[in-house]
């Protein structure tokens, strides 16, 4: 909402010397929130005048364009007298309109310099101004068309552009719909001083009457209240004043005509929307109704519309001739030769207002207030301002019938205690500020021994509950009076189990060279083309957005791997030697449990209800990828470095499980994105937690990753579940260790965990350790075999063994795992 | 002490002559001053000491004396070998030193040599604020909620007093998944977590949400589609809005410093009423709006910056969530961790947070 300061002193007398910023501050302080302050003539210096177009030629340009080579009367303001000639590449005027020009010498907002320039083969001496180059509104179809009266040739423009007044551009808040209107930003003026107010919408308007244009209400929900006034003989040709022109254009709408500047004009001022009709083109009686499935008219925007059962139209003898409250239909539109004009001033229902709005994608000046809620009173006196100033400024004459049909809506009193301000917002409010401020914001009072009742004023339908008028109250003390005081000190358990996990497990990681990224988790097929997915994956079945940002990723992510494998040769793309990222995040999988229920909201769903929401959303549990891509250790003066690869991937997961207390237990599978032969699952017991390995060349390649570049992705939740809370103290012995090495040769498919496993058990109780120490191949373990070195450790608890028990015991182990394995010691 | 008796012993033998002994014992006291390292000094201990050494010669010699010739023989020779250890042992001792401080010299290595042989890790700043947030709310007694990221258009909207008709619902530009009439949406809040608080336990309920959230906003250096917020909920008996201001001037002060606080402004949301903006004391300025004599860039001269959004729990919603609203009130607020973080920390780009790059993170550290 933007208010010329101007204007809203019209209905308010502000103390003397009240500044702009300090309005804006103690508006702001009232809950109209200053989003700017608009001087364009602090932008703009030099000569602006008005000037009047006595020669224009249009010239086709090679690139395509029509340029106008425009002789300009701007009076004496050149110093010559003579007219000045001007390139202008707008369209919209003709010879003999006032228009805006500056001259040599002026300077634009922005800074923009205009000087006599060469172009298009003509000396153009200034520029014929747009509104927007003036700062004044975003409006650029073409320059500035004054009304005829609005000036004289050579005047200044400033005065006539209104460009030495400033404007308040308001945030306003959707229950503050009645701000949307001079009206309503007057009255918070004039609540912000205490200063006297002067309602526009306050006027002696004439007694409804039978003689006026028949009406009738068939959903009087829907409309309650429907009035109609109508002028004759009304001069279509009759310009606005230039008065109007500025106050709309200031507001950021754009002057049209004076028929609808007016009705325009009065929204503004009044906040009540207003529809004009071209009463020569209807027929009949005006009927309001709920429109039928499927019918369809056109909107004076030229768009066909196919209404819906809740959509309200206004309907004459001929069918529909306009969305109610929302836009006016093509068929009655006012247009340059309408004489005579029915104004129509109704009030609707907020939430047909919304949904049609809704459903019909029509955003409006008239929408916004309509669906936030408008006073339903004034409708007569609005109706009434509207045929006074076209009756003003147009000629004419206002009819003597006046129609209005149904009655307002009355706003229902609301009950509270005196003390309810104070008890709720912990700010000293004593019962007499509770009235007073009530007071003060228009309400009604019926004020008994210990509460009070309260009628809201009908421009404020939004006062509907007790808090809402605490916060009536509560603002006019002002929040600046709120204590700080800390609540009771709770007794919290502390973070959950979860969440400490969670911590933990990103610490270790940090801890493992390994650096966390936050990425977006959108993705789409050709993510997954990227990742080699197979057409059955299960991670190819998304939960998919039914409005995603980009067409490309319409889809929440089933795995974490997409983003960070981008973020991985994002940094290798911007010259990482190598990098170690890690993510947390959810991913989803759809189920199929049915649409989420809707339910009430006056009062709590049951358990089994709730059950059943809980139910239909995505699984969505909790993920763990980390990529590993280039160095993983950096060359040096110490010597060579070490790339990536696939240990360093199983590496972390089990790393992970002994920060958490679990054995993490891999074995070979294959999974794309990974290398079919170097990648791992991994689980605890039977709990499958995910993958871990090398990525395959190709997925490396497509995403522009170093080869051998590795991966995990897991699901900590499971992790997490499993993880053991509190760990036994170990116990240990402290006799001499006994140290026996063994190599085995087993055939290449026998896997080292196979043999270590068999070493394990076959050692029995005397063994402390058990660890691969090298893998050999070659001829002498022949082909297809493999040599594995195992270092055991032996002790006993309570003596040092003997070399007999050592050997003993080590023979067992080899006995078992050549059993097993078909190993054969060297 | 005696000197040898001369006039006495008639077997007398060179090797044990005192001016013998004298002779060997400087030969061997010349020769360990002499030695220049304890490679030398090895060799001299082995010659002046060792069983061919002269002294251990004449010692040897001493059985073969008359009995009343030996005790002096002994103890002239004792003599001369205890002095020649005892300058052996003091030399060795400074030999050693010598040795070791020249080793030390010659260890000397660049200790200004790179040392980045493994790449340091850091955790998100996106992570650790957040459990810097959840740390002082837990410290208050607080607890922390989290909820699913997918979420019922009823938990997201209706129940937080958004109707389907509501106005502020537009507001609100909400990722709908498919088909749209399964009312599910990526939760444009953490609130639905507070109200799923409010639904699964009785008051008092003090939480913080921290969380991952989304509206369809463009991507570009102040907005995400998806960015962090944390909201907080207290329900107890005689909630005030003084204690929301409590709380927040608390928070700040913890996160930003001491002495800056907060202020409210009336604003509105359907979650709360009343309703009110926070805007936080420019910490860059502290409230000032003027750094070296120009408009402070961070509060853009206003000595205040917007924080978040905060209110007294509309009766509404706790009827909704099955609270008592007779008995109960509440307060509630919401900011953005990713916008607080970007104060905190001078983050001029709020895209860096989303990139990865690890120059960007690990400036961080593991912890804020
Ligand atoms: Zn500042």
């Amino acid at each position: 909402m933007k208010a010329p300061v101007s204007w809203i002193r019209e209905y308010v007398d502000l103390p003397d010397g009240v500044s702009t910023e300090d309005l804006t501050a103690r508006l702001t302080a009232l809950g109209l929130k200053l989003e700017a302050i608009e001087k364009p003539a602090d932008q703009i210096t030099g000569p602006l005048v008005v000037g009047r177009v006595l020669t224009m030629d249009p010239e086709p340009q090679k690139n395509g364009k029509t340029i106008n080579w425009c002789t300009v009367d701007v009076g004496d303001a050149n110093g010559t007298g003579e007219p000045q000639g001007i390139v202008c590449g707008a369209h919209n005027f003709k010879p003999g309109d006032l228009i805006v020009a500056v001259l040599p010498g002026g300077v634009l907002p922005g800074n923009f310099e205009i000087s006599a320039r060469k172009t298009y083969g003509h000396l153009s001496a200034g520029m014929i101004c747009s509104a927007r180059e003036l700062g004044l509104g975003e409006d650029h179809d073409g320059i500035i068309v004054l009304p005829e009266g609005a000036g004289e040739p050579g005047d200044s423009a400033f005065p006539v552009l209104g460009l030495d007044d400033e404007v308040i551009e308001f945030e306003i808040n959707p229950d503050r719909a009645y701000a949307l209107s001079l009206r309503g930003v007057a009255r918070e003026a004039a609540l912000a001083y205490d200063a006297p107010y002067r309602d526009p919408a306050e006027r002696s308007v004439p007694e409804p009457n039978g003689a006026g244009y028949p009406v009738e209400i068939d959903d009087p929900a829907g409309c309650p209240v429907f009035v109609v006034r109508r002028v004759t003989g009304f001069d279509p040709t009759a310009a606005s004043p230039d008065w109007m022109v500025r106050r709309i254009t200031q507001a950021g709408m754009r002057p049209i005509s004076l028929a609808v500047d007016v009705t325009n004009y009065v929204m503004l001022e009044i906040g009540r929307p207003i529809h004009g009709y071209d009463a020569a083109k209807l027929q009949g009686t005006i009927r309001v109704r709920r429109a039928h499935e499927g019918e369809r008219m056109t909107t004076l925007d030229g768009a066909q519309r196919t209404l819906s059962v809740e959509d309200l139209v206004v309907t004459d003898d001929s069918g529909i001739i306009g969305l109610g409250g929302v836009m006016g239909g093509e068929t009655t539109e006012m247009s340059a030769t309408t004489t005579d004009i029915l104004v129509e001033a109704a009030h609707w229902d907020a939430t047909s207002m919304f949904r049609t709005g809704k459903r019909h994608k029509i955003t409006s000046e008239a929408g916004k207030r309509n669906e936030r809620g408008v006073d339903p009173v004034v409708t007569q006196a609005a109706a009434d301002r509207v045929v006074e100033l076209l009756t003003t400024y147009g000629g004419g004459t206002a009819d003597a019938g006046v129609t209005v049909v149904g009655t307002p809506p009355r706003q229902a009193p609301i009950t509270i205690s005196y003390d309810l301000p104070a008890r709720v917002t912990g700010m000293e409010i004593d019962a007499a500020t509770t009235v007073t401020n009530l007071e003060a914001v228009g309400c009604v009072l019926v004020k008994e021994d210990s509460t009070v009742t309260a009628t809201p004023p009908p421009w404020r339908p939004d006062l509907t509950d007790p808090f809402d008028l605490v916060e009536e109250v509560a603002r006019i003390v002002g929040y600046d009076q709120v204590p700080s005081v800390l609540p009771r000190e709770a007794a919290g358990r502390g973070l959950t189990r979860e969440q400490r996990l969670r911590r933990r497990i990103g610490r270790t990681l940090a801890g493992a060279g390994c650096v966390e990224v936050i990425s977006f988790p959108f993705v789409g097929e050709a993510t997954f083309d990227a990742l080699g997915l197979p057409a059955d994956d299960v991670r190819r079945t998304t939960v998919r957005l039914a409005n995603p940002l980009s067409s490309e990723e319409p889809s929440y992510t089933t795995t974490l791997l997409p983003g960070l494998l981008k973020a991985a040769a994002r940094n290798i793309g911007r010259g990482a030697p190598g990098v170690a990222l890690f993510e947390t995040g959810t991913v989803a999988f759809p189920v199929d449990a049915g649409p989420a229920p809707i339910y009430g909201v006056d009062w709590r769903p049951s358990d089994a209800e709730l059950a059943k929401l809980f139910e239909a959303l995505p699984v969505q549990p909790l993920h763990l990828a980390v990529v590993l891509a280039g160095e993983r250790e950096r060359s040096g003066w110490w010597g060579e470095g070490r790339a990536a690869g696939w240990a360093d991937a199983i590496a972390l997961v089990r790393r992970l499980g002994a920060e958490l207390g679990v054995t993490v237990e891999v074995a070979a599978t294959q999974l794309m994105p990974w290398h079919p032969g170097r990648c791992a699952e991994v689980r605890i017991g039977e709990v499958l937690l995910g993958q871990a390995g090398e990525l395959h060349p190709k997925v490396c390649q497509e995403l522009g990753l170093p080869p051998r570049s590795a991966a995990v992705e897991i699901d900590l939740d499971q992790l997490m579940r499993l993880a053991r809370d509190v760990v036994p103290g170990p116990e240990f012995s402290t006799y001499p260790v006994a140290k026996e090495d063994v190599a085995l040769v087993v055939e290449d498919a026998v896997t080292a965990a196979a043999v270590e496993e068999a070493l394990r058990e076959g050692a029995g109780d005397l063994l402390e350790s058990v660890r691969l120490f090298d893998v050999f191949t070659g001829a002498q373990v022949g082909e297809g075999h493999k040599s594995l070195a195992f270092a055991l450790r032996f002790r006993a608890p309570d003596r040092t063994l003997t070399v007999e028990e050592t050997a003993a015991a080590r023979d067992a182990a080899v006995a078992l795992a050549a059993e097993r394995t078909g190993a054969v010691q060297r | 002490m005696s000197g040898p008796n001369t006039d006495y012993d008639p077997v007398e033998v060179t090797p044990l002559k005192a001016e013998e002994v004298e002779a060997a014992r400087d030969a061997a006291l010349a020769a360990i001053a002499a030695a220049a390292d304890l490679a030398e000094l090895k060799q001299v201990r082995i010659d002046h000491t060792g069983d061919r050494s002269p002294l251990a010669l004449a010692n040897r010699e001493i059985g073969a004396l008359p009995p009343q010739a030996r005790k002096e023989a002994g103890q002239r020779i004792g003599q001369a070998r205890g002095a020649v250890n005892q300058a052996l042992g003091q030399r060795q001792a400074v030999l050693e030193d010598e040795h070791e401080e020249r080793m030390l010299v010659e260890e000397t290595v660049d200790v200004t040599l790179p040392t980045d042989r493994v790449a340091t890790g850091a955790r998100h700043p996106l992570t650790t604020g957040a459990e810097l947030i959840a740390d002082i709310f837990v410290a208050m007694g607080w607890e922390v909620a989290e909820g699913p990221v997918i979420e019922a258009e009823w938990l997201n909207f209706d129940a937080l007093n958004l109707g389907p008709d509501h106005p502020a619902r537009t507001m609100q530009d909400t990722f709908w998944t498919e088909p749209a009439d399964n009312h599910l949406v990526l939760r444009t809040h953490t609130s639905p977590v507070q109200a799923r608080t409010m639904l699964s336990r009785k008051p008092p309920i003090y939480v913080v949400c921290p969380g991952r959230v989304f509206r369809t906003d463009e991507y570009d250096a102040t907005h995400s589609p998806v960015f962090h917020q944390v909201e907080g909920l207290a329900i107890d008996e005689g909630i005030t809005m003084a204690n929301l201001k409590g709380t927040l001037d608390h928070f700040a002060a913890q996160m930003f410093g001491e002495g800056i606080n907060t202020r409210f402004r009336p604003s509105y949301f359907p979650f709360t009423e009343p309703s009110a903006e926070v805007d936080l004391v420019c910490f860059v300025c502290r409230g000032a709006g003027v750094l070296d004599g120009a408009p402070c860039r961070t509060c853009r001269g206003e000595g205040w910056i917007e924080w978040g959004g905060c209110g007294v729990v509309n009766p509404r919603v706790l009827a909704a969530c099955g609270v008592d609203a007779e008995r109960y009130t509440g307060f509630a607020f919401g900011m953005g961790i990713d916008r607080t973080l970007m104060f905190r920390h001078g983050i001029e780009d709020l895209r860096e947070l989303f990139e990865g790059d690890v120059r960007f993170t690990t400036a961080f550290g593991t912890e804020l």
